[in-house]
């Protein structure tokens, strides 16, 4: 009878097969987004590892419930037999304990090695490491930097600039509640957990713009708390640093303390960007075309706003749930923004807004 | 009105939230706040209390009471056993097996209810942007989805089918405790009700995740109160049962069942009450720690006035990574059966099936902090939590390859439990495989948060838990209504469900290792493609849900009679008519041998005999009637 023929030969050819195939096919699969960092290498290795170790094991489970359907599976007359009455093997039972654990130790003494790797400060000797200090709240980033711009403040900005080539340490706080920085081209996360500061390090290498994204649900705005990282060349930085603080461009003719309507507007346009230091900058949010601004988490204002006038921005800005614009739920905009601006930046932004919107 | 049912539980419901706004205004009057009445802050007490008064009403606590004040408590004569019509499932009944099928069919509403969720937020992710809902329904969408699969669908359904099959199985009459049986299930709809209710509420439902991480859930609007109190009652029902499986498993043996003649099904079950009494606890104090924050404003995770942030993500994943394995270990032991009688073979290494079991609750509680790895706590307790997660895919492994090997040169009858118990095989190895690579911390570091995770979850309890509940309830519905369901309907069932669960879990992968965080409802361009295909896959899974139904109701109604044993399986639960009589057994059985003695010529696993008559030894002899085998 043909019950039981079995024929291990081509059980493991197929199975190799598979798993060549499924290996190969698993490499050449663009996993990961583009690297920019040191940290993304040994990170995207490690994966390229655990599915060369994976793929072969899921194999071996689907051609042997494949084969054993092919070759057990009931035929018509054998309704009323049962299979041999094996209870069990040992030595069978002793290899399929040992080997896993044998290659899940290999894989934890491998991921250890890479967590030591990608999170080592630098070496002795070498430049030394860059603090960036990140505060997360519902629903922004922002950055602040030990250098001090033109004006003489410390450095504070809505989007990340890195140097390429330096190490650097996140300081992460969080305002409100729990938020969750990563930098995907990156590789690197951590929870901004409200109470403790925490870190992590990253060597960016690769000058470009990328995102960064909270990945920790954190409400409303959640989906929409993103916001770019730009990697730039040595020199590129250091411009960068030398031209904060400086006053908007055009400013220059305007006397200092004027209470002029541009330079009000001027004023407005430096606090939209990047806010005063405690409020956080509407260009976080909104995307505006006169300010350069392209986030989405908020209604874009060059829309919503052109039928309005200076007073119903106001009251838009300091009381944002009492007309919200469709699609946009109660409390996605923070409602302290007559507290955090004094009086006289809340109309620096008012004039500003309600002269580029309503051309 | 003096008759429990649900008529005068609706009553008592009332008169609990009156008592609540009460109990509420006195206390406002005492501390001279004003308003009196204030229905924010008598919101939690009604949610609380009004249960309680639902539970009285509905005649929980009747003999208890009866006893309690000293009256004479009815007898209990048992005439309430038995369900003779639909009606008889809607009031307060005893018998284990009307539980059982209450148990299972109130979780299989919560399926579809979690699963049309489901498909709602597909709807929104089908494209980049906002076409549905708004952020904040979304957010309800997926915690509300989560809690009702984690906590009114997978746990129950599976203490609803082992509620039915266990005592027969262990060949007990009843379980241990029956009215704490009774109590248990009717607790299960007071936590859905109260879940689902909570999108009425002003601010929408609870939208912190099935997570609940503080602060967010502290700061939340009323609509998490729903979930911090309906998980307590979800909670006390899982407790409540696991106790009762335990007690009737270790006491209500029949007689010759030693604990290496129990089913794995036993087995597991037992292995999984010992998670849920011990665990479940944990949960519940997470959530009152968030309730006490919430209500009368303790600083238990408020970091401006002390509190510890961190600590809610302890002690909550503390119960819910066993959790995991609550919503796991149940579908384990189904699998064994199936497996074993569908397949006409003795299960491989049983002995090391029960040991593995045994290995998961233990290590189950040495890995919790691996759902933390980048959630800011002590680097150096990653890397313990590291090796325990990867150790616990060792006793996982032993089961799966045993599992195989039952199969091997068995006469493999491929019937719907048996596709699911094969679609199982190889889809829980997936999400085994994953669960390896995230316990690895440097990938984890990346992936966590992300769509990687959604997968790998799924994977877990769909490919994993909801593919062992689907072979487990095509296996007993026989048993449970003595009617067959129609296999076809079964075959595209599986089928359906098979391809599009793959179709819409597996290209969760890519875009989760891409960089798509989890619980957003927007995305950026890139992840456009993949997300439409994943949607009209998941639809697909839904339709094919509903052949599931009509399967089900149209065999329950008019199905073919299916006999006794239809599986001619050795398990003591097919020994008795389909459905089983009022008292399962209408003679005590002996037990003489193992549950799964396939193919071993002559094996016999319980006996029915008279008292009287002394032991036999194994075999069918001439006095007792044999009760399995051949």
């Amino acid at each position: 009878m043909r019950r039981g023929k079995t024929n291990f030969a081509q059980m493991a050819l197929v199975g190799a097969t598979a798993s060549a195939v499924g290996i190969a096919g698993g490499l050449l699969i663009d996993w990961f987004p583009e690297a920019a960092s040191t940290q993304s290498g040994p990170i995207d290795t490690l994966w390229d590892v655990l599915l060369i170790v994976s793929v072969p094991v899921f194999v071996l489970v689907t051609v042997v419930v494949i084969y054993s359907v092919k070759w057990f599976r009931m035929r018509p007359g054998e309704e009323q037999m049962d299979g041999e009455p094996i209870h069990g093997n040992t030595r069978l039972e002793v290899i399929w304990t040992t080997v896993p654990s044998i290659i899940i130790a290999a894989l934890v003494v491998y991921a250890y090695l890479v967590l030591v790797d990608i999170e080592k400060a630098p070496a002795e000797g070498s430049a030394k490491e860059r603090h960036v200090h990140v505060q997360a709240r519902q629903f922004a980033w922002q950055f602040r930097y030990a250098e001090k711009g033109a004006d003489g403040k410390q450095i504070v900005s809505d989007v990340l600039y890195l140097p390429e080539d330096e190490s650097v340490m996140f300081d992460i706080d969080a305002e409100d509640v729990l938020h969750d920085f990563w930098v995907p081209a990156f590789r690197m996360k951590i929870d901004a957990v409200p109470g403790i500061t925490t870190h992590y390090r990253v060597t960016p290498d690769e000058p470009g713009k990328y995102s960064a994204v909270c990945a920790e649900l954190c409400g409303l705005g959640h989906a929409f708390m993103r916001t770019d990282v730009v990697v730039l060349s040595r020199e590129d930085f250091d411009t960068w640093v030398s031209e904060q603080g400086m006053p908007p461009e055009g400013a220059d003719e305007e006397a200092d303390g004027a209470e002029g309507a541009a330079g009000g507007a001027d004023a407005g346009k430096a606090l939209f960007v990047d806010g005063n230091g405690t409020s956080i900058a509407c260009g976080a949010c909104h995307t505006l075309a006169d300010a350069g601004t392209t986030a989405e988490t908020g209604p874009n204002l060059d829309e919503s706003l052109a039928a309005e006038d200076a007073a119903a921005i106001k009251g838009m800005i300091v009381d944002p749930d009492a007309d919200l614009a469709d699609g946009f739920p109660e409390g996605i905009m923070p409602g302290d923004y007559g507290e955090t601006l004094s009086p006289e930046e809340l109309d620096a932004l008012v004039n500003y807004l309600d002269k580029v919107t309503s051309k | 009105m003096r008759q429990p049912n649900l008529f005068r539980a609706a009553e008592f419901t009332l008169l609990g939230v009156a008592f609540s706004i009460g109990l509420s205004a006195i206390s406002r009057w005492g501390y001279g706040l004003d308003p009196i009445i204030d229905m924010t802050a008598a919101a939690p007490i009604i949610m609380l209390a009004a249960p309680l008064f639902f539970l009285v009403g509905l005649g929980a606590f009747d003999y208890w009471f009866y006893w309690a004040s000293g009256k004479k408590t009815r007898p209990e004569d048992h005439s309430a056993h038995g369900a003779t019509g639909w009606k008889d499932y809607f009031r307060i009944n005893t018998d284990h097996k009307v539980i059982g099928i209450q148990y299972t069919v109130h979780s299989f509403a919560f399926l579809f209810i979690g699963g049309l969720m489901a498909m709602l937020m597909r709807a929104e992710l089908a494209a980049p942007g906002r076409q549905f809902v708004d952020p904040n329904t979304f957010n309800g969408l997926f915690s509300v989805h989560a809690s009702l699969l984690i906590f009114l669908f997978i746990i129950p359904v599976f203490a609803g089918l082992a509620n039915y099959v266990l005592p027969l199985m262990i060949g007990a009459p009843d379980m241990a405790f029956p009215r704490l049986n009774a109590l248990s299930f009717w607790l299960l709809p007071i936590a859905g009700v109260m879940m689902l209710s909570s999108f009425f509420m002003p601010g929408g439902s609870f939208a912190s995740g099935w997570t609940a991480y503080a602060p967010l859930s502290d700061t939340a609007p009323i609509g998490q109160d729903f979930f911090t109190i309906g998980v307590q009652f979800a909670g006390a029902s899982s407790i409540a049962t696991a106790l009762n499986f335990l007690v009737t498993i270790i006491t209500m043996r029949a007689p010759g069942m030693s604990f290496f003649r129990m089913p794995l099904l036993v087995w597991a079950n037992f292995s999984t009450s010992l998670l849920v009494v011990i665990a479940t606890p944990f949960v519940a104090a997470s959530q009152f720690f968030v309730l006490l924050d919430r209500t009368l404003g303790f600083n238990f995770f408020n970091a401006a006035n002390g509190g510890d942030v961190l600590m809610y993500q302890h002690v909550f994943w503390f119960y819910s990574h066993p959790a995991v394995y609550i919503m796991m270990l149940p579908g384990f032991g189904i699998i064994s059966e199936v497996l074993a009688s569908r397949a006409r073979k003795p299960i491989f290494g049983y002995r090391m099936m029960a040991f593995s079991l045994l290995a998961i609750v233990v290590l189950g509680f040495t890995v919790w902090a691996h759902h933390m790895f980048v959630s800011g706590m002590q680097s150096w307790i990653r890397i313990p939590m590291m090796v325990t997660t990867a150790i616990i895919a060792v006793p996982t492994g032993i089961k799966i390859f045993s599992w195989l090997a039952t199969l091997w040169r068995g006469v493999i009858h491929l019937d719907t439990p048996m596709l699911f118990a094969l679609g199982f095989l190889s889809m829980f190895t997936l999400g085994g495989i994953s669960g390896v690579m995230l316990a690895m911390i440097p990938l984890d570091i990346h992936v966590s948060d992300t769509y990687f995770i959604v997968a790998h979850i799924h994977y877990v309890l769909f490919g994993g838990s909801l593919f062992t509940i689907f072979a487990g309830v095509y296996y007993w519905f026989p048993k449970m209504t003595g009617r067959m369901y129609d296999e076809r309907l079964g075959r595209w069932h599986f089928w359906l469900t098979f391809v599009f669960f793959n179709a819409t879990f597996a290209p969760m992968h890519l875009i989760g290792v891409q960089g798509m965080p989890r619980r957003v409802a927007d995305y950026s361009e890139q992840f456009a493609g993949w997300n439409l295909f994943i949607s009209i896959s998941s639809w697909v899974v839904g339709l094919a849900t509903l052949i599931f139904v009509y399967n089900m109701v149209s065999s329950w109604r008019g199905g073919p009679r299916a006999g006794a044993n239809p599986w001619k399986a050795l398990t003591l639960e097919w020994q008795v008519s389909s459905p089983p009589p009022i008292f399962n057994f209408d003679n005590i059985p002996t037990v003489v041998g193992g549950p799964y003695e396939y193919g071993v010529p002559g094996a016999v696993h319980g006996v029915f005999k008279k008292p009287e008559v002394p032991a036999a030894t194994a075999g069918a002899t001439a006095g007792p009637a044999p009760a399995g085998g051949e």
